[in-house]
């Protein structure tokens, strides 16, 4: 299964360099296009579209009553941050994916040695979803004293055999991006348990100040 | 002055934890002594407790000799008197408020008058089952992690009314055996299951939402996060009738919304389907099919 890379700007599960981006071939000769910070081309004779997300939802690309859309997924390569992307791939469905799409995607990772977990086109996909509720959880606590930082990232590593803690682990990505994950999910749900914590918000803050121009 | 800590009482020592507890006393050179009601539920500890020395022999991890001085320093009791000469008593008996304050108003009338007392609850207030005892100020949580006998954490907190000395003296003991103490306040779950339960309850809402399937959300919860299991088959290792009780011992007290049963989960109990225990939960463990499929 070949694929055509087509990109504006870096992607943030294939980086540069990233050695899924340097087996690409030209769209035309391409089984798979996949596109990452651009408008895609529907073209319904590839076995697959995929378009890289964001925070975003696949519906925000999409029209799934298009029949020409049947054979587009989404797809991210979850990362911590700033952290190196790990092997894992969300592929993301509409109502109307085909199957023979999906399993076209699934080959692609599968040869580039990633691993698939299929969802359907909801905030947050899996991952987000789930972590980010207990990250906030925890970030919450430590303002509330229940523990140390050092406590409760031991507590998570020892208690549950996670390999780095929650807040060590949100640290270590960013706070200011972890921000910006927290604020797109808790404006989709609502639920409070995604609103961002303190700690996000003033290191959000901070680096948008940091970012302004200085007077001279 | 910190207490000398020599004999260690265990009270529900013929349960999984308690018994893992006993264990870990007395793997450190302390005198342990195992109180439960049940003499069948202690023979039955102690059964298990030998087979593991034994295993640790085999693998090489500890010498006879030293499998025969744990073993030496183990005793059973039924009464509640047989733990008089303890000086630290660590309850793991059942998870009811009640029924630990009880127990703590009865040990006060057995044991001496400078003995500390260690409540292993994992969803508990220490002070409330603190008001159990007239010696509030000796009375500290230690909660254990299952296995005992190898998981290193134990989550040391202090009650409002706990002295100093007495969460120093649990603190050391724990250090003196080998174990990793973290300190937390007296809040719902201290640390563990506060973080733990309603993530556990935001992976089974993730499945009732239809965000994808059970082994879909494992797998990206291993791969992405690096965890050794995933949420869910983590809940059928559990039991998913252990995790509808968490959630009625957590919901109430904190009124968090992810701590509430997920109705899925109460449909999952209603159905028999409790996990690994009863063959099939998110997963079936005769055909290893995801529930559902």
């Amino acid at each position: 299964m070949s694929h055509a890379f087509e990109k504006i700007g870096e992607s943030r599960s294939f980086p540069n360099g990233d050695a899924f981006l340097n087996g690409a071939v030209s769209r035309d000769q391409a089984d798979i296009v996949i596109y990452s910070g651009m408008r895609f081309t529907p073209d319904s004779r590839k076995a697959a579209i995929l378009i890289e997300l964001g925070e975003e939802c696949l519906g925000d690309h999409i029209n799934e009553d298009n029949p020409e859309h049947a054979n587009v997924l989404g797809f991210a390569r979850y990362r911590n941050g700033d952290d190196p992307p790990s092997r894992l791939i969300e592929l993301v469905r509409h109502s109307k994916t085909s199957e023979v799409a999906i399993a076209a995607a699934r080959d692609l990772f599968a040869v580039a040695e990633l691993e698939v977990s299929l969802c359907n086109d909801q905030s947050g996909r899996i991952i987000n979803r789930l972590v980010v509720p207990k990250y906030n959880a925890a970030l919450r606590f430590l303002d509330e004293g229940l523990a140390t930082q050092t406590d409760m990232d031991l507590t998570c590593k020892l208690g549950l055999g996670y390999p780095d803690g929650p807040i060590e682990r949100v640290v270590r990505g960013g706070l200011a991006p972890y921000y910006r994950v927290s604020r797109e999910l808790f404006d989709a749900f609502g639920a409070p348990a995604f609103a961002p914590p303190r700690r996000a918000r003033i290191a959000f803050k901070q680096a948008a100040i940091n970012s302004e121009p200085t007077k001279r | 002055m910190t207490k000398a800590i020599k004999t260690v009482g265990v009270c529900g020592a013929g349960g999984t934890m308690g018994a893992g507890i006993a264990l870990v006393a007395a793997r450190a050179g302390f005198r342990a002594i195992s109180f439960d009601m049940s003499e069948g539920a202690l023979d039955k500890a102690a059964k298990q407790s030998a087979d593991f020395l034994d295993k640790s022999v085999a693998r090489g991890k500890l010498s006879g000799d030293k499998r025969d001085a744990i073993i030496a320093a183990m005793s059973r009791t039924t009464s509640i008197d047989g733990l008089r000469d303890c000086d630290l008593v660590i309850e793991a008996v059942f998870e009811d408020l009640s029924t630990k304050r009880d127990l703590l108003g009865r040990l006060d009338g057995a044991c001496a008058e400078d003995t500390i007392f260690a409540s292993n609850t994992s969803t508990l207030s220490i002070t409330e089952i603190a008001s159990g005892s007239k010696h509030p100020e000796r009375v500290v949580g230690m909660h254990f992690c299952l296995p005992a006998q190898l998981m290193k954490l134990i989550e040391v907190s202090p009650g409002i009314l706990t002295s100093e000395d007495t969460f120093r003296t649990a603190w050391r003991w724990t250090e003196a055996c080998g174990q990793m103490p973290v300190k937390t306040q007296d809040k719902p779950g201290f640390i563990l299951n506060a973080l733990l339960v309603p993530f556990n309850n935001d992976a089974i809402r993730a499945v009732e939402a239809g965000v994808a399937e059970a082994a879909d959300i494992d797998r990206a919860i291993k791969v992405g996060l690096g965890y050794k299991m995933g949420p869910l088959e983590l809940l059928d290792l559990i039991g998913l009738d252990t995790q509808v009780r968490l959630c009625e011992a957590f919901y109430p007290i904190t009124l968090d919304p992810r701590a509430a049963t997920p109705p899925l989960l109460r449909r999952m109990v209603a159905a028999g389907l409790l996990g690994r225990k009863s063959g099939r939960g998110f997963f079936d463990y005769q055909g290893n099919a995801m529930f559902g499929a």
